[in-house]
């Protein structure tokens, strides 16, 4: 039988808390840091022992980073560099793979949209969640990546990035209806009539779109919370109107509090928008920025993000998680500098620093991860256009 | 001197969504819950077996315009349970079937090697190449592939995974702290791959994996099928029904490896086999006549009529005989997504067999599907079946067997626990795994990487 998560029943925590997991860390140097492990990056040990942590730390879900190409400084294509981390897995496999190790934390991989088929994305998230058990969630991106077009041959770079996101919007929406497209009680394994399921309540889809259309209905049954919460990055504001109308959960990169509130008064309905914060975190922000420093001469340049970088304390750096909530935030994404250093820092430091203050779950509320983020479980649409047609029985 | 003993291959089929599996038993559990993923997998592991094996089909099968719902609907997506898989078992095989028709080489080369790394080298890739354009609606392409071009595109699909796999030779990662080094040099994953289905070129992100290819599957019954897995595959899916038909194949296969400079036990022929199991040979007959009524109920067996006559029989008795009508010829129409339904030859021809056979032994249109829709299968007691599976594979009928159980997921315990003890008993199979790898099981040399292209 599918889980069907319970609404939560405790009020939902005050703040929500992921980290991002990427390489050795954010930091083009982590990987040569103590512990960093950077030769067992390719191993399932390294990303189950990563996802124990944080949910040991209680947090509510981890994202697993991705792309279909080789990382690069450069937009264009590969760098050539021999001195950073190379090469990674498939997030959502990383993301099953780890799923019967864990039990209570969100588990969230990227997935880009432009060179995907959204029938093998949304059967492949519909199935995260069942080995899960109700908690995956979904990180859609574009690449605008002309290395990227060429792995796939179907098109031709330039992409516009308006169109890509269009496009993406429509991936969302296919993903989402083929999560829909068999109500929660269409298996009815009626032996009197032989029947397996009841097939009108398996629905086609038929999506038509300017840039591809899809039947349906999905071959996986519908997941376990419904449909898994879509999360997207707007490190940018153009990335907005993709965020109002496909995404659950927001990350948007601002840099103080006026960026914050602006970003919150843009995107009233998105139901999470979280903080995006890269992090080095020591006992002193002194050590902290000394840190970053020496991590910074080891790569040879200064380390830059399309987010804020904080270095400091985990209690300072309560304080300006606090300071964003209050401006509209409900949650905060936060990439960790160094793994090996900075997610324990989260874990083991920031986290009891934000129960102490009474913002932060003391253990886990619930068992899905619409559950953790207080989201209830959706109605199914294609249940409820039916029993708004259905005469009164 | 006598001939050394074949050792056995045995793998466990998850049941898809195919006939076979009785959904109705008390005894049936789920057949999308994880847990009984987890309950089959461990069960094969327990026996030693080779492998897991998961069928594929892309759109909801149809008939006569409906959705089908006489069998088990819905399964989950291949790569992310076996990825799951791999957290709950240790040594057994993952093998997955994929289409490469509704995919893409890139994307599925870095599924695949990402499946092998995170199961410490045990994936397996089954091509499977049904192009149909009933299918194609679910995909961007809309498309589809004329029927002709199947091959070619898996053939080149295949070309062009083991390019992207072979993109990276294993030697380049050095994760050095010390001298800041993290890769020997900046080539590796450059590729370039110009051909009629597929132009691509640029960089693989993978690095290579523990058994630097997945393990290559085969499932198509064709001469072009068949010429692709003597070519490309290290071990094919097969469906046949009789010793002799199962010895002329495996000769017929084997028979086309030296063209492509390869050994017989390069290519490992494992048909695919259910199996019912009681404490007497006369006992497990009996159940597992229960089993094939409660497989074909007479709705399921006028559903079958209709794959080959390829018209609505919905009027006519399934106790009754055969119809008079013939089958209406061309495309099928009438069952949609079934392989079953697309490898039917002519069915003309098989009509005017069914016919025969009928007329000669008195079958009703129940009791003829009950008889032409079993697949090779032991019946017996536990002894009864060893000896049959191991005559099979000492007659080179076969190197193994891929294990269909007809209940989800416990159908394999009994197995487990009183077959495979008697074929050790044997001296035919392990008691212990050899090595790590799927290749390790399945007795196959690791690949050695082409010459990466270097750009
Ligand atoms: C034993 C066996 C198993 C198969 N399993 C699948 C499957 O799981 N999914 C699928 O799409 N096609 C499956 N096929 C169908 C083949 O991939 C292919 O579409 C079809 O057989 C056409 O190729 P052919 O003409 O060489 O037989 C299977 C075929 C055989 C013989």
């Amino acid at each position: 039988m599918p889980v069907h998560p319970s609404p939560s029943a405790s009020p939902s925590p005050a703040l929500h808390l992921a980290v991002a997991l990427d390489g050795a860390g954010w930091h083009p140097a982590a990987w040569r840091e103590p512990g960093a492990g950077a030769d067992r990056l390719f191993t399932a040990g390294y990303w189950a022992a990563l996802v124990a942590e944080a949910e040991a730390g209680l947090l509510d879900f981890v994202t697993f980073e991705d792309s279909l190409s080789l990382q690069s400084t450069d937009p264009a294509g590969p760098d050539g560099r021999t001195d950073l981390v190379r090469g990674r897995l498939d997030a959502v496999l990383v993301a099953a793979r780890v799923a019967p190790l864990s039990r209570h934390i969100g588990l969230v991989p990227s997935v880009v949209a432009t060179h995907t088929e959204p029938f093998h994305v949304s059967k492949a998230l519909a199935t995260l969640d069942y080995v899960s058990r109700g908690r995956a969630g979904l990180r859609i991106q574009v690449s605008e990546r002309p290395d990227e077009v060429g792995h796939f041959g179907r098109r031709t770079a330039p992409l516009d990035p308006a169109e890509l996101y269009a496009e993406a919007a429509d991936h969302v929406e296919v993903v989402r209806r083929l999560w829909d497209s068999w109500e929660d009680d269409a298996e009815i394994r009626d032996a009197a009539t032989g029947r397996f399921i009841d097939r009108a309540k398996l629905h086609y889809i038929d999506f038509e779109g300017p840039r591809f259309s899809v039947k349906g209905p999905s071959i996986t049954p519908r997941p376990p919370q419904g449909l898994p919460p879509v999360s997207a990055l707007a490190s940018d504001t153009a990335v907005y109107p993709f965020l109002a109308r496909s995404a659950d959960i927001g990350y948007v990169t601002a840099r103080d509090a006026g960026e914050v509130r602006a970003a919150v008064a843009a995107l009233p309905a998105t139901p999470h928008l979280f903080g995006e914060l890269t992090v080095f975190l020591d006992e002193r922000q002194a050590t902290a920025e000394r840190r970053l420093q020496r991590l910074d001469a080891a790569h040879g340049a200064a380390y830059t993000s399309d987010s804020r970088v904080f270095a400091g304390t985990a209690a300072d750096l309560a304080d300006l998680l606090l300071e964003w909530r209050e401006a509209g935030l409900t949650g905060f994404r936060l990439r960790p500098g160094v793994l090996a250093h900075d997610l324990p820092a989260i874990t083991r430091g920031l986290v009891p620093e934000l129960q102490r203050r009474g913002v932060f779950r003391r253990s886990y509320e619930a068992s899905s991860l619409r559950g953790l983020l207080g989201l209830a479980r959706p109605a199914n649409r294609y249940a409820a256009a039916a029993s708004l047609t259905s005469p009164a029985a | 001197m006598s001939k050394p003993l074949k050792q056995i291959h045995l793998a466990a089929h998850f049941p898809g969504v195919n006939s076979t599996t009785v959904w109705s038993d008390p005894a049936a559990g789920s057949q999308i819950d994880f847990d009984s993923f987890v309950h089959f997998a461990r069960t094969a592991e327990r026996a030693k077996f080779d492998f897991l094996f998961l069928a594929e089909g892309l759109r909801l099968r149809e008939q006569g315009g409906e959705i089908y719902d006489l069998d088990v609907v819905g399964r989950p997506d291949t790569f992310t349970v076996l990825a799951a898989l791999a957290a709950v078992t240790e040594h057994l095989g993952l093998t997955g079937t994929i289409n490469s028709t509704f995919n893409e080489p890139y994307e599925v080369a870095r599924q695949f090697a990402s499946l092998d790394h995170l199961s410490g080298g045990r994936a397996a890739w089954n091509v499977v190449t049904s192009w149909d354009a009933f299918t194609g609606e679910n995909f961007r392409r809309g498309g589809f592939l004329p029927r002709e071009e199947r091959y070619e595109r898996a053939r080149e699909f295949l070309d062009t995974a083991h390019e992207l796999f072979d993109s990276w030779d294993g030697g380049e990662i050095l994760a050095d702290p010390a001298s800041g080094e993290f890769l020997r040099d900046a080539g590796p994953g450059a590729f370039a791959h110009g051909g009629k289905q597929f132009d691509i070129s640029g960089h693989f992100n993978v690095p290579r994996s523990p058994q630097g290819r997945p393990v290559i599957f085969q499932a198509g019954d064709s001469d072009e099928g068949r010429e692709f897995a003597a070519a490309s595959a290290d071990a094919i899916f097969g469906r046949y029904r009789t010793l002799e038909e199962g010895r002329v194949f495996y000769a017929d296969v084997k028979g086309r490896l030296p063209r492509y400079g390869r050994t017989p036990d390069e290519l490992k022929i494992l048909p695919a086999a259910s199996f019912v199991l009681g404490d007497t040979d006369a006992e497990a007959r009996e159940l597992a006549h229960e089993v094939r009524l409660q497989q074909v109920s007479g709705a399921t067996a006028i559903k079958y009529l209709e794959h080959v006559w390829n018209r609505d029989l919905s009027g006519y008795d399934p106790d009754g005989p055969l119809p008079e009508v013939d089958p209406e010829p061309g495309e099928n129409t009438i069952a949609l997504g079934r392989a079953s339904v697309r490898m039917n030859g002519d069915p003309l021809a098989v009509a005017r067999e069914w016919r025969e056979l009928a007329a000669a032994e008195g079958l009703s249109i129940r009791e003829l599907m009950i008889r032409t829709t079993a697949r090779q299968s032991f019946v017996g007691s536990p002894l009864t079946v060893a000896q049959s599976i191991d005559a099979l594979v000492q007659a080179d009928a076969a190197d193994g067997f891929i294990l269909v159980p007809h209940l989800t997921p416990g159908g394999l315990d009994a197995f487990a626990d009183t077959v495979v003890p008697l074929l050790q008993e044997r001296g035919v199979f392990r008691r212990e795994y050899a090595g790590p790898t799927l290749r390790d099981h399945l007795g196959l040399a690791a690949p050695r990487a082409l010459a990466p292209v270097r750009g």
